[in-house]
């Protein structure tokens, strides 16, 4: 059970998506303009890892080597359609504010390289619990670069201003402000992970 | 080989296909609801509306015309523009049947967060400045550019292209309102270039 429980934690630590793996990086700098859109993405993210890694551990076996990737695409592609037709009827607001980043969940290296890293190798619960661990370290990873950008960019935190809006900087919700707050992050994650 | 790969692809657009089946109504309810929400927000209480499409600059237009007991009470106007500093910005503007502005609503926008996203804001500099008044007596540009309008501090695209739509939104309702095109034929019909000279300033 231990041993279970690593293979989760070791997706948000260990082996974070963002900050150790550094897969990924269109979506995350894209969509972490506010908190609530990174959340949101990351959710979507790890839904969608979650059923391909699942997907993609129990037919490892039928699909040959020459058409891998091929095959992973058109799973993960699929899956993502669904998400979006999902979240396009029933959170229609989500939807709108994640915009063009949902179909480009297709081609987020975290997906594909999970696959090819862990579900075509593992059988199919513990790939189940590597895409849980690896869309929650992604999804940590967006809402704190997210909550970081949006309380220094537009003084707010979960869309809830903070009343200091005045004094923010607004180069933080822009795009060289994604890769700043992304780099000191980044820094600040491995060092804490070192100790 | 091939035959894995094709069996792949049949499965996952059967599953596809499946639940485009269950979602095609609910995301056709979803949308309904909100332009329903959207016509509610800027028009004065009606009953019901009739739509007629128009096409002006090549981008499609529609105007929302509602009735309360028989009686135009105002027009919603659909209105967008591609001008936007992320692309498509799509409103529904309501006006009175004077031409008044009633009240804006953004529906959709792709504009920097923090910025140009303040146009969607309740009492944003832009909305105030066209809230209660007539198109006709105002000059349909921001203040930098010599207008009426009020922009957003750091956001000058973003304004510009919301007064792009506000003009556009003030032909489609002259159009439907003054009958220049009767309203059952409108759709397909271009709107002539020459009526607003405001228009081919915006664009440029």
């Amino acid at each position: 059970m231990n041993n279970k429980l690593q293979l989760i934690i070791k997706g948000i630590v260990k082996e974070n998506p963002t900050f150790v793996l550094v897969l990924g990086m269109c979506p995350t700098l894209g969509t972490t303009t506010s908190a609530a859109n990174g959340f949101g993405m990351g959710l979507a993210t790890m839904a969608v890892l979650i059923m391909s890694n699942f997907v993609i551990s129990l037919v490892k076996n039928i699909i040959p080597d020459k058409v891998r990737i091929p095959s992973f695409i058109v799973i993960i592609a699929s899956f993502v359609t669904v998400i979006q037709m999902l979240m396009q009827a029933y959170v229609p607001s989500l939807y709108a504010s994640l915009g063009v980043f949902i179909p480009l969940i297709v081609v987020n290296c975290v997906i594909l390289g999970r696959a090819e890293a862990f579900a075509s190798k593992n059988g199919a619960f513990d790939s189940i619990l590597d895409g849980i661990g690896i869309g929650l370290g992604f999804t940590l990873s967006l809402t704190v670069i997210g909550a970081v950008r949006e309380i220094l960019g537009s003084g707010a935190i979960f869309g809830m201003p903070l009343g200091i809006a005045d004094f923010t900087p607004l180069v933080f919700v822009l795009a060289p402000g994604g890769f700043l707050s992304l780099g000191y992050l980044m820094v600040l994650f491995n060092k804490l992970a070192k100790k | 080989m091939v035959a894995v790969l094709f069996g792949i692809t049949l499965v996952s657009s059967a599953a596809v296909g499946v639940v485009n089946l269950i979602t095609e109504e609910p995301i056709a309810e979803a949308k309904a609801k909100a332009t329903v929400e959207a016509l509610s927000n800027v028009l004065p209480e009606f009953e019901q509306t009739a739509k007629s499409d128009l096409t002006i600059d090549e981008l499609p237009i529609a105007v929302y015309t509602a009735t309360a007991s028989g009686e135009i009470v105002g027009y919603a106007v659909e209105t967008l523009t591609k001008a936007g500093f992320g692309g498509t910005v799509k409103m529904m503007v309501g006006f009175l049947p004077s031409g008044e502005v009633n009240n804006v609503n953004v529906l959709e926008q792709a504009e920097t967060p923090g910025l140009g996203t303040k146009m969607c804001d309740e009492g944003n500099p832009l909305l105030a400045s066209f809230r209660g008044k007539n198109p006709a007596d105002m000059k349909m540009a921001v203040k930098k550019d010599g207008g009426d309008v009020d922009a957003l501090t750091a956001a000058t695209i973003s304004s510009r292209a919301y007064v792009d739509a506000m003009a556009r939104a003030y032909a489609a309702l002259v159009e439907i309102r003054d009958g220049e095109i009767a309203a059952d034929t409108a759709s397909g019909a271009t709107y002539n270039e020459g009526q607003q000279t405001q228009e081919g300033e915006e664009n440029e």
